[in-house]
């Protein structure tokens, strides 16, 4: 039970926080230019949208809830379980960010899906 | 190079980044988290210094700086590449979780559980076939 929900606030809070994330960056742009200066330039817009704050929080609440867990599960465990959010994640990324998600897609994240459960049972 | 073909290397190189920072990140954050002791009460009277002594390892802190690096990687292809294509294909971290788990760690992997990830991986071959960018530039 407690792994039960320690396990959800990393899918939820890392796809959550991921999705903002990403909204974030798109609002943003590409980025073409990776020396430092340019890197830090581009962290310091992020910085300056909400969304960036939003995607902060709920991944710093994953993080714990990761280390959590990690003081008495295997990492070879938890850190595929964590796959779960693959799911959450197309999902997301389709309704929240209007990606499309092909067929081809779906089937990979499936298959992910199926190799999360055969993790649990081993 | 035509653009599209350096479009699929650039975010190759920055999806390699991701799951090497990714992964050394987690195996760091659980060597440490091992000798804190176990999280046993949801009280924040115990939760705060849990934390604290979570805080005091040295092998967490290099975990975090790693899982940064980790951060900084996925952010910047993030502003290129969907996230539905990123987030399956860094998934190859999870195969090589349980491969440093099995060596670094000595971690118990059962055969179920190979197949488990070796599945997720066949997941992620299919996923990384379909191309990086599927929404229009802002």
């Amino acid at each position: 039970m407690r792994d039960a929900i320690l396990l959800f606030v990393i899918v939820c809070g890392g796809t959550g926080g991921e999705i903002a994330v990403a909204r974030a960056m798109k609002q943003i742009g590409e980025v073409h230019d990776f020396s430092p200066r340019n890197i830090f330039r581009v962290a310091m817009r992020a910085v300056q949208r909400p969304w960036m704050w939003c995607g902060i929080v709920l991944m710093a609440l994953a993080f714990f809830a990761l280390l959590a867990i990690l003081s008495w599960e295997n990492v070879s465990f938890v850190v595929p379980v964590t796959a779960l959010s693959y799911a959450a994640g197309a999902l997301g990324g389709k309704v929240l960010l209007g990606e499309r998600v092909s067929a081809v897609r779906w089937l990979g994240v499936g298959l992910v899906c199926v190799g999360v459960m055969l993790v649990c049972l081993g | 190079m035509k653009p599209e073909a350096r479009l699929h290397l650039k975010t190759s190189i920055l999806i390699f980044f991701v799951i090497m920072f990714g992964s050394l990140g987690n195996i760091s954050l659980s060597k440490g988290m091992k000798h804190v002791g176990t999280f046993s009460s949801w009280r924040p009277g115990d939760v705060m210094p849990f934390l604290a002594r979570a805080l005091e390892s040295g092998m967490v802190w290099l975990g975090i700086l790693l899982l940064i690096l980790f951060f900084v990687a996925y952010t910047l292809v993030l502003s290129w590449a969907d996230y539905s294509f990123v987030q399956p294909a860094s998934s190859i971290g999870y195969g090589v979780v349980a491969v440093l788990g099995y060596f670094l760690l000595g971690e118990a992997v059962t055969s179920t559980r190979w197949i488990g990830v070796a599945v997720i991986c066949l997941g992620v071959f299919l996923v990384s076939q379909t191309p990086p960018r599927t929404t229009e530039q802002a």
